[in-house]
Protein backbone atom coordinates (compact mmCIF):
# COMPACT_ATOMS: atom_id res chain seq x y z
CA UNK A 1 0.00 0.00 0.00
CA UNK A 2 2.65 2.34 0.73
CA UNK A 3 4.40 4.05 -2.31
CA UNK A 4 7.70 3.02 -1.13
CA UNK A 5 7.59 -0.66 -1.42
CA UNK A 6 10.90 -1.98 -1.99
CA UNK A 7 12.41 -5.21 -3.27
CA UNK A 8 14.09 -6.29 -0.07
CA UNK A 9 14.68 -9.87 0.56
CA UNK A 10 11.81 -11.37 2.15
CA UNK A 11 13.39 -13.59 3.98
CA UNK A 12 15.84 -11.95 5.79
CA UNK A 13 13.65 -10.97 9.16
CA UNK A 14 15.69 -8.90 11.02
CA UNK A 15 17.05 -8.98 14.61
CA UNK A 16 14.74 -7.10 16.05
CA UNK A 17 11.39 -8.85 14.89
CA UNK A 18 13.01 -12.09 15.66
CA UNK A 19 12.31 -12.88 18.41
CA UNK A 20 8.77 -11.06 18.15
CA UNK A 21 7.87 -13.17 15.57
CA UNK A 22 8.92 -16.33 17.09
CA UNK A 23 6.61 -15.68 19.75
CA UNK A 24 3.56 -14.70 17.39
CA UNK A 25 4.42 -17.74 15.72
CA UNK A 26 4.37 -19.89 18.18
CA UNK A 27 1.17 -19.11 19.38
CA UNK A 28 -2.76 -20.15 18.09
CA UNK A 29 -5.28 -17.00 16.53
CA UNK A 30 -6.61 -16.71 19.34
CA UNK A 31 -3.52 -16.14 21.64
CA UNK A 32 -1.75 -14.03 19.10
CA UNK A 33 -4.55 -11.26 19.90
CA UNK A 34 -3.99 -11.39 23.33
CA UNK A 35 0.07 -10.86 22.79
CA UNK A 36 -0.85 -8.23 20.69
CA UNK A 37 -3.47 -6.45 23.49
CA UNK A 38 -0.45 -7.10 25.90
CA UNK A 39 1.83 -5.50 23.65
CA UNK A 40 -1.00 -2.69 23.17
CA UNK A 41 -0.99 -2.23 26.69
CA UNK A 42 2.58 -2.07 27.00
CA UNK A 43 2.99 1.16 24.53
CA UNK A 44 5.42 3.44 26.76
CA UNK A 45 3.77 6.60 27.86
CA UNK A 46 5.12 9.63 25.70
CA UNK A 47 7.67 11.35 27.45
CA UNK A 48 6.85 15.19 29.12
CA UNK A 49 8.49 16.94 26.12
CA UNK A 50 6.08 15.35 23.39
CA UNK A 51 2.99 14.79 25.91
CA UNK A 52 2.48 18.61 26.17
CA UNK A 53 3.54 19.72 22.42
CA UNK A 54 1.38 16.81 20.73
CA UNK A 55 1.63 19.48 17.64
CA UNK A 56 5.21 17.86 17.23
CA UNK A 57 4.07 14.79 16.40
CA UNK A 58 3.38 12.90 12.73
CA UNK A 59 -0.05 11.68 11.90
CA UNK A 60 0.14 8.33 10.32
CA UNK A 61 -3.54 8.69 7.99
CA UNK A 62 -2.67 4.83 6.79
CA UNK A 63 -4.22 3.39 10.37
CA UNK A 64 -7.75 3.55 10.92
CA UNK A 65 -7.31 4.80 14.28
CA UNK A 66 -5.68 7.81 15.46
CA UNK A 67 -1.64 7.39 16.23
CA UNK A 68 0.83 9.63 16.10
CA UNK A 69 4.94 9.29 15.99
CA UNK A 70 8.04 11.05 16.54
CA UNK A 71 11.67 10.05 16.03
CA UNK A 72 14.33 11.18 17.50
CA UNK A 73 18.51 10.55 16.54
CA UNK A 74 21.48 10.65 18.97
CA UNK A 75 24.47 10.89 16.81
CA UNK A 76 24.93 11.41 12.85
CA UNK A 77 25.04 8.68 10.68
CA UNK A 78 24.16 5.24 9.73
CA UNK A 79 25.48 4.82 13.27
CA UNK A 80 23.40 7.04 14.90
CA UNK A 81 20.80 5.73 17.79
CA UNK A 82 16.98 5.98 16.85
CA UNK A 83 14.54 6.73 19.06
CA UNK A 84 10.95 6.59 18.74
CA UNK A 85 7.64 7.68 20.07
CA UNK A 86 4.19 7.08 19.90
CA UNK A 87 0.87 8.07 20.98
CA UNK A 88 -2.40 6.63 20.70
CA UNK A 89 -5.82 6.44 22.36
CA UNK A 90 -6.52 2.84 24.16
CA UNK A 91 -9.53 3.04 22.77
CA UNK A 92 -7.16 2.34 19.60
CA UNK A 93 -5.74 -1.06 20.75
CA UNK A 94 -4.84 -2.80 17.33
CA UNK A 95 -2.93 0.50 16.41
CA UNK A 96 -1.25 1.00 20.10
CA UNK A 97 -0.14 -2.65 19.72
CA UNK A 98 1.56 -2.26 15.62
CA UNK A 99 3.44 0.92 17.85
CA UNK A 100 4.52 -0.90 20.46
CA UNK A 101 5.82 -4.03 18.72
CA UNK A 102 7.72 -1.30 15.98
CA UNK A 103 9.02 0.37 19.89
CA UNK A 104 10.06 -2.88 20.59
CA UNK A 105 11.76 -4.12 17.70
CA UNK A 106 13.26 -0.84 16.43
CA UNK A 107 13.68 1.86 20.35
CA UNK A 108 17.33 2.10 20.61
CA UNK A 109 19.03 0.55 17.23
CA UNK A 110 21.00 2.22 15.11
CA UNK A 111 19.72 4.20 12.50
CA UNK A 112 21.24 2.33 9.77
CA UNK A 113 19.56 -0.81 11.14
CA UNK A 114 15.99 0.85 10.86
CA UNK A 115 16.67 1.74 7.39
CA UNK A 116 17.88 -1.81 6.12
CA UNK A 117 14.77 -2.99 7.81
CA UNK A 118 12.82 -4.38 4.78
CA UNK A 119 9.25 -3.20 4.64
CA UNK A 120 7.80 -6.85 3.88
CA UNK A 121 9.09 -7.34 8.08
CA UNK A 122 5.15 -6.03 8.68
CA UNK A 123 3.12 -9.19 6.93
CA UNK A 124 5.70 -11.88 8.71
CA UNK A 125 5.03 -11.38 12.16
CA UNK A 126 1.84 -13.53 11.32
CA UNK A 127 -0.41 -11.36 12.37
CA UNK A 128 -2.07 -11.03 8.80
CA UNK A 129 -4.80 -13.81 9.56
CA UNK A 130 -5.89 -12.67 13.26
CA UNK A 131 -5.77 -8.76 12.56
CA UNK A 132 -6.88 -8.46 8.53
CA UNK A 133 -3.93 -7.48 5.88
CA UNK A 134 -6.00 -4.18 5.50
CA UNK A 135 -5.72 -3.36 9.02
CA UNK A 136 -1.59 -4.23 8.92
CA UNK A 137 -1.40 -1.50 6.40
CA UNK A 138 -1.38 0.75 9.30
CA UNK A 139 1.62 -1.03 10.32
CA UNK A 140 3.61 -0.71 7.66
CA UNK A 141 2.17 2.85 7.10
CA UNK A 142 4.41 3.76 10.77
CA UNK A 143 7.39 1.70 9.60
CA UNK A 144 7.41 3.78 6.08
CA UNK A 145 7.31 7.46 8.43
CA UNK A 146 9.65 6.00 10.75
CA UNK A 147 12.08 5.49 8.37
CA UNK A 148 11.92 8.81 6.62
CA UNK A 149 11.88 10.63 9.44
CA UNK A 150 15.36 9.03 10.98
CA UNK A 151 16.42 8.87 7.23
CA UNK A 152 15.93 12.76 7.26
CA UNK A 153 17.44 13.37 10.94
CA UNK A 154 20.62 11.40 10.46
CA UNK A 155 21.52 13.58 7.19
CA UNK A 156 21.17 10.47 5.02
CA UNK B 1 -38.47 -18.31 23.26
CA UNK B 2 -39.05 -14.92 22.16
CA UNK B 3 -37.11 -11.92 24.34
CA UNK B 4 -39.67 -9.08 24.36
CA UNK B 5 -38.78 -5.77 22.67
CA UNK B 6 -37.57 -2.69 24.77
CA UNK B 7 -40.52 -0.39 25.60
CA UNK B 8 -38.61 2.46 26.30
CA UNK B 9 -40.13 5.38 25.63
CA UNK B 10 -37.13 6.94 24.36
CA UNK B 11 -37.29 4.85 21.19
CA UNK B 12 -41.39 4.57 20.55
CA UNK B 13 -41.38 7.79 18.66
CA UNK B 14 -39.37 5.32 16.10
CA UNK B 15 -41.00 3.93 13.18
CA UNK B 16 -39.81 0.39 14.13
CA UNK B 17 -39.06 0.85 17.81
CA UNK B 18 -38.12 -3.12 18.12
CA UNK B 19 -34.59 -2.93 16.02
CA UNK B 20 -33.44 -1.01 19.01
CA UNK B 21 -32.83 -1.50 22.36
CA UNK B 22 -31.77 0.92 25.17
CA UNK B 23 -28.54 0.07 27.28
CA UNK B 24 -31.12 -0.27 30.48
CA UNK B 25 -33.11 -3.03 28.77
CA UNK B 26 -29.89 -4.61 27.97
CA UNK B 27 -28.40 -4.79 31.58
CA UNK B 28 -31.84 -6.20 32.89
CA UNK B 29 -31.61 -8.78 30.24
CA UNK B 30 -27.93 -9.76 30.84
CA UNK B 31 -28.76 -12.98 32.58
CA UNK B 32 -30.44 -14.50 29.41
CA UNK B 33 -27.76 -13.84 27.44
CA UNK B 34 -25.91 -16.89 26.24
CA UNK B 35 -29.22 -18.88 26.69
CA UNK B 36 -29.96 -19.43 23.15
CA UNK B 37 -32.86 -17.13 23.21
CA UNK B 38 -30.43 -13.49 23.48
CA UNK B 39 -27.29 -13.41 22.01
CA UNK B 40 -24.94 -10.00 22.10
CA UNK B 41 -22.56 -9.77 19.42
CA UNK B 42 -19.37 -6.85 19.34
CA UNK B 43 -18.60 -5.65 16.18
CA UNK B 44 -16.14 -2.96 15.90
CA UNK B 45 -14.01 -1.38 13.58
CA UNK B 46 -10.70 -2.05 16.07
CA UNK B 47 -10.26 -5.76 15.93
CA UNK B 48 -8.32 -5.81 19.66
CA UNK B 49 -10.99 -3.58 21.06
CA UNK B 50 -13.48 -6.62 22.17
CA UNK B 51 -10.21 -8.06 24.04
CA UNK B 52 -9.62 -5.12 26.34
CA UNK B 53 -13.38 -5.90 27.74
CA UNK B 54 -16.84 -6.37 27.03
CA UNK B 55 -19.97 -6.64 27.48
CA UNK B 56 -20.21 -10.07 29.60
CA UNK B 57 -21.52 -12.86 27.26
CA UNK B 58 -21.04 -11.26 24.03
CA UNK B 59 -19.14 -12.40 21.10
CA UNK B 60 -17.09 -11.15 18.51
CA UNK B 61 -18.16 -10.18 14.80
CA UNK B 62 -15.49 -9.21 12.89
CA UNK B 63 -16.29 -7.79 9.53
CA UNK B 64 -13.09 -8.22 7.74
CA UNK B 65 -12.20 -11.41 9.65
CA UNK B 66 -15.79 -13.00 9.87
CA UNK B 67 -18.48 -11.37 7.36
CA UNK B 68 -16.69 -10.81 4.47
CA UNK B 69 -15.70 -13.59 1.94
CA UNK B 70 -11.70 -14.16 1.70
CA UNK B 71 -11.51 -14.50 -2.66
CA UNK B 72 -14.37 -12.63 -3.91
CA UNK B 73 -15.21 -9.30 -3.03
CA UNK B 74 -18.64 -10.24 -1.52
CA UNK B 75 -20.04 -11.56 1.82
CA UNK B 76 -19.86 -14.99 3.31
CA UNK B 77 -21.98 -17.73 1.64
CA UNK B 78 -24.74 -19.69 3.16
CA UNK B 79 -22.72 -22.15 4.63
CA UNK B 80 -20.16 -20.08 5.80
CA UNK B 81 -23.20 -17.54 7.84
CA UNK B 82 -24.31 -20.84 9.21
CA UNK B 83 -20.97 -21.98 10.27
CA UNK B 84 -20.11 -18.65 12.12
CA UNK B 85 -23.53 -18.30 13.52
CA UNK B 86 -22.94 -21.99 15.23
CA UNK B 87 -19.36 -20.56 16.21
CA UNK B 88 -21.10 -17.35 18.13
CA UNK B 89 -23.86 -19.94 19.85
CA UNK B 90 -26.50 -18.05 17.23
CA UNK B 91 -30.20 -20.12 16.45
CA UNK B 92 -32.29 -19.29 14.03
CA UNK B 93 -34.70 -18.08 16.88
CA UNK B 94 -32.18 -16.01 18.82
CA UNK B 95 -33.03 -12.74 19.45
CA UNK B 96 -29.49 -10.78 18.26
CA UNK B 97 -28.53 -7.46 19.99
CA UNK B 98 -25.49 -5.77 17.96
CA UNK B 99 -23.24 -3.13 19.80
CA UNK B 100 -19.46 -1.82 18.24
CA UNK B 101 -17.59 1.67 18.62
CA UNK B 102 -17.82 4.67 16.22
CA UNK B 103 -21.19 5.03 17.16
CA UNK B 104 -22.16 1.79 15.97
CA UNK B 105 -21.25 2.44 12.54
CA UNK B 106 -19.42 -1.38 12.21
CA UNK B 107 -22.67 -2.47 14.11
CA UNK B 108 -25.22 -1.29 11.67
CA UNK B 109 -22.80 -3.02 9.11
CA UNK B 110 -23.46 -6.53 10.80
CA UNK B 111 -26.92 -5.80 11.61
CA UNK B 112 -27.38 -5.01 7.26
CA UNK B 113 -25.07 -8.56 7.00
CA UNK B 114 -27.29 -10.43 9.56
CA UNK B 115 -30.69 -9.37 7.33
CA UNK B 116 -28.61 -10.42 3.80
CA UNK B 117 -29.83 -13.84 5.62
CA UNK B 118 -33.03 -12.69 6.50
CA UNK B 119 -32.08 -13.33 10.20
CA UNK B 120 -35.85 -12.95 12.33
CA UNK B 121 -34.33 -10.92 15.01
CA UNK B 122 -31.37 -8.78 15.11
CA UNK B 123 -31.58 -5.04 16.83
CA UNK B 124 -28.50 -2.74 17.83
CA UNK B 125 -27.73 -1.23 20.94
CA UNK B 126 -28.63 2.31 20.94
CA UNK B 127 -25.20 4.53 22.11
CA UNK B 128 -23.11 1.33 21.25
CA UNK B 129 -19.95 0.53 23.33
CA UNK B 130 -19.09 3.84 23.72
CA UNK B 131 -22.93 4.76 25.57
CA UNK B 132 -22.26 1.25 27.55
CA UNK B 133 -19.23 2.27 28.57
CA UNK B 134 -19.91 5.94 29.66
CA UNK B 135 -22.62 4.51 31.92
CA UNK B 136 -19.97 2.75 33.92
CA UNK B 137 -21.90 -0.78 32.98
CA UNK B 138 -20.26 -4.02 33.80
CA UNK B 139 -17.60 -4.99 31.17
CA UNK B 140 -15.57 -8.29 31.00
CA UNK B 141 -12.22 -9.33 29.11
CA UNK B 142 -13.76 -13.60 29.80
CA UNK B 143 -14.54 -14.41 26.69
CA UNK B 144 -17.91 -15.73 26.31
CA UNK B 145 -17.82 -19.43 26.36
CA UNK B 146 -20.09 -21.21 23.27
CA UNK B 147 -21.60 -24.30 23.37
CA UNK B 148 -21.00 -26.47 20.84
CA UNK B 149 -23.69 -27.16 18.66
CA UNK B 150 -25.11 -30.89 18.37
CA UNK B 151 -24.64 -31.94 14.73
CA UNK B 152 -27.85 -31.69 12.92
CA UNK B 153 -29.08 -28.93 14.49
CA UNK B 154 -27.38 -25.92 13.72
CA UNK B 155 -28.24 -22.52 12.35
CA UNK B 156 -30.03 -23.65 8.73
CA UNK B 157 -28.14 -22.84 5.53
CA UNK B 158 -29.99 -20.32 4.08
CA UNK B 159 -29.56 -18.63 1.05
CA UNK B 160 -28.78 -14.77 1.05
CA UNK B 161 -31.51 -12.60 -0.25
CA UNK B 162 -29.68 -9.47 -1.70
CA UNK B 163 -32.15 -8.17 -3.54
CA UNK B 164 -34.29 -6.15 -1.35
CA UNK B 165 -31.71 -4.18 0.72
CA UNK B 166 -29.08 -4.32 -1.08
CA UNK B 167 -27.69 -2.61 -4.57
CA UNK B 168 -25.14 -2.93 -7.11
CA UNK B 169 -23.71 -1.19 -9.69
CA UNK B 170 -26.11 -1.53 -12.20
CA UNK B 171 -28.75 -1.04 -10.43
CA UNK B 172 -27.69 2.42 -9.29
CA UNK B 173 -26.27 3.47 -12.83
CA UNK B 174 -30.32 2.85 -13.71
CA UNK B 175 -31.31 4.94 -10.55
CA UNK B 176 -29.48 7.96 -11.21
CA UNK B 177 -31.70 11.08 -10.44
CA UNK B 178 -33.63 8.96 -7.42
CA UNK B 179 -33.10 9.09 -4.12
CA UNK B 180 -29.64 8.72 -4.16
CA UNK B 181 -27.44 9.41 -1.05
CA UNK B 182 -23.67 9.61 -0.49
CA UNK B 183 -22.94 9.70 3.20
CA UNK B 184 -19.19 10.26 3.00
CA UNK B 185 -17.34 13.34 4.45
CA UNK B 186 -17.96 16.36 2.50
CA UNK B 187 -14.69 16.43 1.36
CA UNK B 188 -14.98 12.85 -0.78
CA UNK B 189 -18.12 14.06 -2.25
CA UNK B 190 -16.83 16.86 -3.34
CA UNK B 191 -13.66 15.13 -4.86
CA UNK B 192 -11.41 16.97 -2.92
CA UNK B 193 -10.02 13.80 -1.67
CA UNK B 194 -10.84 10.10 -1.89
CA UNK B 195 -10.78 8.84 1.72
CA UNK B 196 -12.00 9.75 4.70
CA UNK B 197 -9.89 12.28 6.88
CA UNK B 198 -7.14 10.87 8.70
CA UNK B 199 -7.94 7.22 7.04
CA UNK B 200 -5.92 5.47 4.92
CA UNK B 201 -5.95 6.00 0.66
CA UNK B 202 -8.03 2.58 -0.58
CA UNK B 203 -6.74 2.68 -3.81
CA UNK B 204 -9.83 4.92 -5.78
CA UNK B 205 -8.42 6.19 -8.93
CA UNK B 206 -10.65 9.33 -8.98
CA UNK B 207 -12.92 11.74 -6.05
CA UNK B 208 -15.79 12.77 -6.49
CA UNK B 209 -19.47 11.34 -6.80
CA UNK B 210 -22.27 9.75 -8.24
CA UNK B 211 -24.12 12.10 -10.64
CA UNK B 212 -27.40 13.18 -8.50
CA UNK B 213 -26.35 11.98 -5.42
CA UNK B 214 -26.87 14.32 -2.33
CA UNK B 215 -24.03 14.78 0.28
CA UNK B 216 -25.44 13.68 3.91
CA UNK B 217 -22.51 12.61 6.16
CA UNK B 218 -23.56 9.60 7.97
CA UNK B 219 -22.72 10.85 11.54
CA UNK B 220 -25.40 13.46 11.44
CA UNK B 221 -27.36 10.38 12.19
CA UNK B 222 -25.66 10.41 14.94
CA UNK B 223 -25.90 12.27 18.68
CA UNK B 224 -22.87 13.84 20.25
CA UNK B 225 -23.32 10.58 22.68
CA UNK B 226 -23.47 7.89 19.84
CA UNK B 227 -27.04 7.30 20.45
CA UNK B 228 -29.44 8.25 16.82
CA UNK B 229 -31.25 11.14 16.43
CA UNK B 230 -34.56 11.58 17.65
CA UNK B 231 -36.84 10.62 14.63
CA UNK B 232 -38.08 14.83 14.84
CA UNK B 233 -34.15 15.59 14.23
CA UNK B 234 -34.19 12.41 11.57
CA UNK B 235 -36.98 14.20 9.79
CA UNK B 236 -35.57 17.11 9.53
CA UNK B 237 -32.68 16.05 7.50
CA UNK B 238 -33.76 13.61 5.09
CA UNK B 239 -37.73 13.98 3.80
CA UNK B 240 -36.84 18.18 5.27
CA UNK B 241 -33.54 18.85 3.63
CA UNK B 242 -33.36 16.46 1.07
CA UNK B 243 -37.13 16.07 0.03
CA UNK B 244 -36.74 12.42 0.18
CA UNK B 245 -40.32 10.63 -0.18
CA UNK B 246 -40.65 7.63 2.26
CA UNK B 247 -42.51 5.94 -0.04
CA UNK B 248 -40.53 5.97 -2.90
CA UNK B 249 -36.59 3.39 -2.78
CA UNK B 250 -33.49 5.39 -1.63
CA UNK B 251 -30.15 4.10 -2.15
CA UNK B 252 -27.18 4.93 0.33
CA UNK B 253 -23.44 4.79 -0.73
CA UNK B 254 -19.76 5.65 0.85
CA UNK B 255 -16.57 4.11 0.46
CA UNK B 256 -17.14 0.45 0.96
CA UNK B 257 -20.69 0.57 2.28
CA UNK B 258 -19.65 0.52 5.81
CA UNK B 259 -21.01 4.49 6.76
CA UNK B 260 -23.81 3.81 4.83
CA UNK B 261 -25.08 0.88 6.68
CA UNK B 262 -25.55 3.32 9.63
CA UNK B 263 -27.77 5.53 7.20
CA UNK B 264 -29.61 2.51 6.00
CA UNK B 265 -30.62 1.21 9.15
CA UNK B 266 -31.56 5.09 9.87
CA UNK B 267 -33.74 5.29 6.90
CA UNK B 268 -35.37 2.16 6.72
CA UNK B 269 -36.07 1.80 10.55
CA UNK B 270 -36.19 4.65 12.53
CA UNK B 271 -37.53 6.69 9.74
CA UNK B 272 -39.84 4.22 8.20
CA UNK B 273 -38.48 4.52 4.36
CA UNK B 274 -40.03 1.16 2.10
CA UNK B 275 -37.34 0.17 0.20
CA UNK B 276 -33.77 1.31 1.31
CA UNK B 277 -30.78 -0.65 -0.25
CA UNK B 278 -27.15 -0.23 0.47
CA UNK B 279 -24.46 0.43 -2.21
CA UNK B 280 -21.55 -1.71 -0.37
CA UNK B 281 -19.58 -1.34 -3.87
CA UNK B 282 -19.63 2.30 -3.16
CA UNK B 283 -16.54 4.77 -4.00
CA UNK B 284 -14.03 1.75 -4.25
CA UNK B 285 -16.26 0.50 -6.92
CA UNK B 286 -17.75 3.74 -9.00
CA UNK B 287 -15.22 5.76 -8.40
CA UNK B 288 -12.48 2.91 -10.29
CA UNK B 289 -15.32 1.57 -12.74
CA UNK B 290 -14.00 1.74 -16.47
CA UNK B 291 -17.19 3.99 -18.14
CA UNK B 292 -18.85 4.79 -15.18
CA UNK B 293 -19.61 8.79 -14.85
CA UNK B 294 -18.89 10.90 -11.51
CA UNK B 295 -19.60 14.33 -10.66
CA UNK B 296 -17.00 16.80 -8.59
CA UNK B 297 -17.70 19.95 -6.58
CA UNK B 298 -20.75 20.46 -3.99
CA UNK B 299 -23.98 20.12 -6.61
CA UNK B 300 -25.46 16.44 -6.98
CA UNK B 301 -24.97 17.22 -11.14
CA UNK B 302 -26.94 15.70 -13.63
CA UNK B 303 -28.19 12.28 -15.01
CA UNK B 304 -25.67 11.51 -17.73
CA UNK B 305 -26.91 11.36 -21.10
CA UNK B 306 -27.24 7.34 -22.17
Amino acid sequence: MTASTTTSDQSAMPEGFQEIAEDFHALGDKDRLQLLLEFANSLPELPERYAEHPELLEPVPECQSPIFLITEVEGAGREATARLFFSAPPEAPTTRGFASILAEALDGRAVGEVLDTPDSVTGQLGLAKVVSPLRLNGMAGMLARIKRQLAQKAGL
Amino acid sequence: MPVPHDPAPALQDYAHPEKLVTTEWLAEHLGAVGSGDLAVVESDEDVLLYETGHIPGAVKIDWHLDLNDPVSRDYVDAEGFAKLMDASGISRDTTVVIYGDKSNWWAAYALWVFELFGHPDVRLLDGGRAAWEAEGREMTTDVATVAEVPSGSGYPVTERNDAPIRAFREEVLDFLGGQLVDVRSPQEYTGERTHMPDYPQEGTVRGGHIPTAHSVPWARAAAEDGRFRSRAELEAIYPGELGFDPAQPVIAYCRIGERSAHTWFALKYLLGFEDVRNYDGSWTEWGNAVRLPIAVGTEPGEVPGR
